[in-house]
């Protein structure tokens, strides 16, 4: 993508990449939602729309040689950490090209050389890996950070308590992200968690928590940033929590009827991270239709390289299930 | 000048793998619960500490599925991690991450990921350890996909079998036998990698081939040895590595006996042996003589009791019986 080039700061040029970056992956969601109506998308998908700005944030906020891991959700974290549009979409369409090799789908995108160690679709299932990189780069003196992704729903679950536990036993380089878009699959956080305050969690492992409001890309890159800079310094690891937004369903397909009609339209009127990014630049109209058309042509571009992509031989079937 | 040997236990022989691996290696480590100053549960572990320090050698809390977690993300990073599970029967609590992620990260990332981690445990029957500590469980990972299993009889295997584990770019489990750790043989002492996927026939025979695993193998031994003074003729083939199996070994031993008795302390009902019996009808069908016979433990969990464990679990007794059957001579 182009530079912009009416932002004159380093601090707002930066915001003008992040909405170009948040851009690109609401229109990559919306465009894999039709996809897959269209049935030109195998599986099932699950789209970050509404959270791109903790993707965005937080990707940006990382120094080259730290690693992610991400969730089932993870488009949004892929192309935030740099995998090429192009690559993502031809692995949600199962073809060689994909950054898997068609291997792994929309649920386990992979891109090792940018540093993404792979999302996991067990519910907190990548949170034990994260700690095992931080070890790995504790153990070797390296000043680097893995980052892991998850939702609120994962905080439930005994891989990440256990996880906690470790990283802060061993103050492990390791920044836990929890994304609260207050729903696990169709159960409100209510219905799941005995706090509200998720924040609480990390402190009953005496780790430091920080909370960033998840729809200001500018605050969790600052918060990641912060974090990131405590867990390099050996300090320990860093629980952030982002409060976010699905202002989606939880997969394509889902018809949402446990989420009450009038405050989700609500929501999604109010809390849409990149119209309140576009307000806080004050772009212009033609400005702003520009960028989405950018973003538009890019998505563009990504389908049809996908759709012209190349089927896994059958031959090829039993490659890499050892190394 | 002639080599030195020594001799070496079974646990020794395990422990030296390790440290001879952490000598040489810095990416190699390993961490389980109790293994520092207690030396583990098992004492496998007692002394390395000293040498290596509590970043090596590290004592973890009772998370098994978090430590799995862990070693896969360090050995993604290029480490060679070994994980120490107290007892196999606990293999349940870190069994989603060994089975969604160090089996499969490899290939759900199209070949970029390897894993290269060693989970080793210890476990097995005859001293009462009851229906929680007791068990054999290699028959539920043998059926996954991009794991290794590895399952050695002797001192010599388990340290020749456990540097290749920890030098293979794969998730292996590595299950020791706690009825196995005084065991003793005279090794070298420099260390002979024994590459996995390779059987050892423990005993050349004519007669009967018997499979068997782990403890099972002396078992297997001492029954061939009565046999002989029946005059059947008995060959015992250890396939060491359970997955990737040996095929060829077993089926090349199969068609010059032309019988085949397996035998494993395991549940017989659905398990290792079974794949082994499928193997040898599928492949050496024509030369049998006899039908395939299975020698393993009752469908129940392992019972408290001695006279009940005794009654659950196979010795050399239940081999020798399978070695007759084949032969007719019940």
């Amino acid at each position: 993508m182009t530079e912009l080039d009416f932002m004159t700061s380093p601090q707002s040029g930066e915001l003008g990449r992040f909405l170009q970056q948040m851009l690109l992956i609401r229109y990559f969601e919306q465009q894999v939602e039709e996809r897959y109506r269209d049935a030109e998308i195998p599986g099932f998908v699950h789209v970050a729309i509404g959270q791109e700005a903790v993707a965005v944030g937080a990707c940006a906020a990382l120094a080259p040689g730290d690693v992610i891991t991400s969730t089932h959700r993870s488009h949004a974290h892929t192309l935030a950490k740099g995998t090429p549009a192009r690559a993502v979409m031809a692995e949600l369409y199962g073809k060689v090209e994909g950054c898997s090799r068609g291997r792994g789908g929309s649920m386990h995108l992979y891109d090792v050389e940018r540093g993404n160690l792979g999302s996991s679709a067990v519910v907190g299932g990548a949170l034990g890996i994260a700690t095992g990189a931080a070890l790995a780069f504790s153990l070797r003196s390296e000043p680097r950070v893995a980052l892991a992704f998850f939702g609120d729903g994962a905080t439930a679950s005994g891989l990440f308590h256990e996880s906690m536990n470790l990283a802060q036993l061993w103050r492990l380089p390791v920044v836990f992200l929890c994304e609260n878009n207050r729903w696990a699959e169709s159960t409100p956080l209510a219905q799941h968690s005995p706090i509200a305050d998720l924040t609480q969690r990390a402190q009953a492992f005496g780790m430091t928590a920080l909370e960033v409001d998840g729809q200001d890309v500018e605050a969790v890159y600052r918060a990641t940033a912060e974090a990131l800079a405590h867990a390099r310094s050996a300090a320990g690891p860093v629980f952030v929590l982002a409060e976010t937004y699905r202002l989606a369903p939880h997969n394509v397909g889902d018809q949402q009827e446990y989420r009450d009609k009038e405050e989700y339209e609500l929501t999604r009127s109010t809390q849409d991270p990149i119209a309140k990014l576009r307000e806080r630049l004050a772009l212009s109209d033609e400005r702003f239709a520009e960028l989405e058309r950018e973003a538009e042509a890019a998505v563009a571009d990504a389908v049809e390289f996908a759709r012209h992509g190349t089927d896994p031989d059958p031959q090829t079937l039993l490659e890499d299930v050892y190394a | 000048m002639p080599e030195t040997k020594t001799r070496f236990s079974y646990r020794e022989a395990v422990r030296d793998a390790m440290s001879q691996a952490m000598r040489r290696d810095p990416d190699v480590f390993v961490m389980g619960q109790d293994i520092a100053e207690h030396g583990g549960s098992q004492k496998v572990t007692l002394g390395m500490l000293e040498e290596f320090g509590p970043d090596r050698v590290r004592n973890a809390p009772i998370s098994e599925m978090a430590l799995t977690g862990a070693g896969i993300g360090a050995a993604m990073l290029g480490m060679r991690p070994i994980v120490e599970i107290m007892y196999e029967d606990f293999l349940t609590l870190a069994m989603e991450q060994l089975v969604n992620h160090a089996a499969k990260e490899r290939y759900m990332s199209g070949g970029q990921l390897k894993v290269p981690l060693t989970v080793r445990t210890q476990g097995g029957a005859g001293w009462s350890s009851a229906a929680q500590h007791g068990q054999q469980t290699e028959g539920w990972f043998v059926g996954v996909p991009g794991l290794k299993v590895v399952y050695p009889s002797t001192p010599r295997d388990a340290r020749g079998l456990l540097w290749s584990s920890i030098y293979d770019d794969n998730c292996v489990v590595f299950f020791e036998h706690v009825q196995l750790y005084n065991q003793r043989e005279e090794l070298p002492e420099e260390l002979e990698p024994i590459p996995l996927g390779k059987a050892r026939i423990a005993r050349a025979g004519e007669d009967v081939t018997v499979v068997a695993t782990g403890p099972l193998v002396p078992e297997a031994l001492a029954a061939a040895e009565q046999a002989e003074q029946d005059g059947i003729s008995v060959e015992v083939v250890d396939p060491r590595t359970l997955q990737p199996l040996d095929e060829e070994a077993i089926l090349e031993s199969v068609r010059k006996t032309s019988r085949c008795v397996v035998a494993h302390e395991a549940v017989r009902r659905m398990g290792f042996g079974a794949e082994v019996a499928a193997l040898v009808q599928e492949k050496a069908f024509d030369w049998l003589d006899a039908p395939v016979e299975r020698v393993g433990a009752c469908f129940s969990p392992l019972p408290f009791a001695p006279s009940l464990e005794r009654a659950c679990i196979p010795r050399r007794e239940q081999v020798y019986a399978a070695i007759k059957r084949t032969v007719g001579s019940e």
